[in-house]
């Protein structure tokens, strides 16, 4: 096992064990503050696989602007920081069932594969080629636009659903 | 590389969606401008704008057959004739949209439904998975906000929550999927994945996991059996015009992804055609059955079309040509049927204020015309000659006889059997069952009018004269193949 490997596994399992930690903790400032810590491995994969600018916006966007609007959401809008409800369903095993059988045969098949690798070296200035694809015709203009309407349709869905209507007031 | 590629063809070939992007543009400015007591001209707007989107689309527009836009986008007849049928039904659904004392006068209503058919018409235009996904999104969060408009009705709430994690769960799954395409080939256009696919490189194990892994967030969008327990909550709980719009023109953008994907990229059908076969079978039988038991009219019509995306499994699963081109024409035949049966369900909201069939006792005496639209409507979508859905159901058997499915046709003929009988009892209630004491005649908005009035007509013209429109999918189908 190289290096990287074992850091992988490491890095992994500690994204794996937060995120499992954001849905299982009652109070949720903690389910946030995991969260942040789930980001934060994913953000380290991404530093493995020698992708830095992903990276550098993983932790800058979602950890420094998403996961603190979240807290600060939290904080403004719910006074109740406890989540008391029950928080399995009756048919909880079946789920769980189905979830272990999904990963056992998602890892089989990543066990058997024989998967294509790339050649080892240097790949270039990635952000340079990263920020000339998007405004490119001939690579991924369009979906970058797409991105955008698919934005726009969201901010003004957010706010048309979070704003109080006329008729309630 | 760069702009030397850069032709004014591909700009053109994507007019309709920039022609929609500019009406949404046109709609939210009507919202801040107009008063109140003229905001029903937005939904005038909306739908005539589609229409000259329609237009213009037809006049300039003609699909070339390429790769446009780097490989993100395919140019083809399939792509421009899914997107006039989004486009269409977006504008139909505007004109309903005034049937909805919610909805009728909020302009980012409006806007968020023009996203969501943006996002519909990429989905049957795009040729790479990183579009496709973008695509796939951009309609499934306009949907998921759509169904949850009205906040101060707990179930659409509800149903905007529910379509919401559904959504998100399998879309998830999906894209797993997509990256294992991605991580086994190196590609993520889906004409280039197709060879890589039948070179015999990829392991077979490896292809059913991804042909598995996909068919969960398609399945989801056209809500087959197993992956539509959504449905039936999410179509009663959601505003009826956003009803209509989701169960016609989502479904259908589902099913043109079905067919891009699965057709033009995962092109090894011997891993998934029978497979898909038994899903055929199993949705419609399931469709139909438990729409017997339906007291509530958009639950029915939940039902019914997870049925019939049964019948379209069966045409795909044809896996030719003729197949292919009858899964088109019964997804047009379908979008126009469907919205018809949704507009009569809002219209009669909108004065009585409720689904429950028991209440359209004697709608015939309340209001001829709204019955007849209901009529025609009920019957094609039972497929009655010589309506759209007959010509409809009957391509789609004659595609599964042909290919040597005579088991798969006999139960779709069962099942055409079930579904009339409970279209028919609908129909009873409507015309034989005499009206309850003191309910008056139904008022129908002039919007809903006249949409009503273009659907009857597009249903009784696709079936009197379906030779043209079949043509038309037939051309379609062959820039698959």
């Amino acid at each position: 096992m190289t290096a990287s490997q074992i850091f992988f596994l490491l890095f992994a399992s500690a994204t794996l064990v937060a995120a499992y930690l954001v849905v299982t903790v009652r109070n949720l400032i903690h389910a946030a503050l995991w969260l942040v810590a789930s980001l934060l491995g994913i953000a380290s994969i991404f530093v493995l696989l020698d992708a830095s600018f992903m990276a550098t916006v993983e932790i800058v966007l979602y950890i420094g602007a998403i996961a603190i609007l979240i807290v600060f959401a939290v904080m403004l809008t719910r006074r109740v920081m406890e989540d008391v409800g029950p928080q399995r369903t009756n048919t909880w095993w079946f789920g769980a069932i189905l979830a272990i059988l999904f990963f056992a045969s998602a890892s089989t098949l990543i066990w058997l594969t024989q998967w294509p690798t790339l050649p080892e070296g240097d790949v270039g200035n990635t952000v340079l080629i990263l920020g000339k694809s998007l405004v490119d015709p001939s690579k991924y203009v369009v979906p970058f636009e797409i991105a955008s309407v698919l934005l726009i349709v969201a901010l003004i869905g957010s706010i048309a659903v979070a704003l109080p209507s006329k008729q309630s007031e | 590389m760069g702009i030397s590629n850069y032709q004014m063809s591909s700009v053109i070939s994507l007019l309709p969606e920039v022609g929609l992007l500019v009406l949404a543009g046109v709609v939210l400015t009507m919202d801040v401008l107009l008063k109140d007591d003229r905001k029903h001209l937005i939904a005038v707007t909306t739908a005539v704008g589609s229409l000259l989107i329609i237009l213009a689309a037809l006049m300039y527009s003609q699909p070339s057959g390429d790769l446009i836009w780097g490989g993100m986008v395919r140019d083809d007849m399939l792509a421009f004739v899914f997107r006039l049928a989004f486009i269409f039904a977006g504008g139909i659904t505007a004109m309903f949209s005034i049937g909805s004392k919610e909805l009728a006068h909020r302009g980012d209503y409006y806007a968020i439904m023009l996203g969501a058919v943006i996002g519909m018409c990429f989905m049957a235009s795009a040729a790479d998975l990183i579009m496709l996904y973008l695509a796939i999104e951009t309609t499934g969060i306009a949907g998921y906000l759509l169904a949850g408009y009205v906040r101060t009705d707990d179930r659409s709430a509800e149903a905007g929550l529910k379509y919401f994690l559904f959504g998100a769960a399998t879309s998830a799954v999906m894209l797993y999927g997509f990256s294992l395409l991605y991580g086994l080939t190196g590609e993520t256009n889906l004409g280039a994945i197709a060879p890589i696919l039948a070179s015999g490189t990829v392991s077979v194990s490896a292809i059913c996991a991804i042909v598995v892994l996909i068919l969960v967030g398609v399945g989801f969008k056209i809500a087959i059996v197993p992956f539509h327990f959504w449905a039936p909550d999410v179509y009663e709980g959601a505003p009826s015009p956003v009803t209509g719009f989701i169960s016609t023109a989502s479904k259908t953008a589902g099913f043109a992804v079905l067919l891009r994907v699965f057709i033009y990229g995962l092109a090894a059908s011997e891993y998934w055609l029978p497979a898909m076969a038994g899903l055929a079978a199993v949705t419609m039988t399931f469709g139909n059955l438990v729409a017997l038991a339906q007291t509530n009219i958009k639950r029915l019509l939940a039902y019914s079309s997870v049925a019939h995306a049964g019948y379209v499994l069966v045409a795909f699963v044809a896996y030719s040509e003729l197949g292919v081109a009858s899964a088109i024409f019964y997804l047009i035949a379908y979008v126009v049927t469907n919205l018809a049966a949704f507009g009569v369900v809002i219209v009669f909201a909108h004065t009585a204020g409720t689904d429950d069939i028991q209440q359209y006792a004697g709608m015939s005496r309340r209001s001829p015309y709204l019955a007849l639209a209901m009529l025609v409507a009920f019957l094609s979508l039972a497929g009655m000659p010589p309506l759209a859905g007959f010509f409809a159901k009957f391509y789609v058997f004659a595609a599964a006889v042909k290919a040597d499915m005579i088991w798969l046709a006999f139960v779709g003929v069962l099942n055409a059997i079930v579904g009339l009988y409970y279209y028919l009892v609908v129909l009873k209630v409507v015309y034989v069952s005499p009206a309850p004491d003191g309910v008056g005649s139904i008022d129908i908005p002039a919007t809903c009018k006249i949409a009503l009035v273009v659907l009857s007509l597009g249903i009784i013209l696709i079936g009197t004269a379906s030779s043209p429109w079949f043509n038309w999918a037939m051309k379609a189908a062959q820039d698959l193949f």
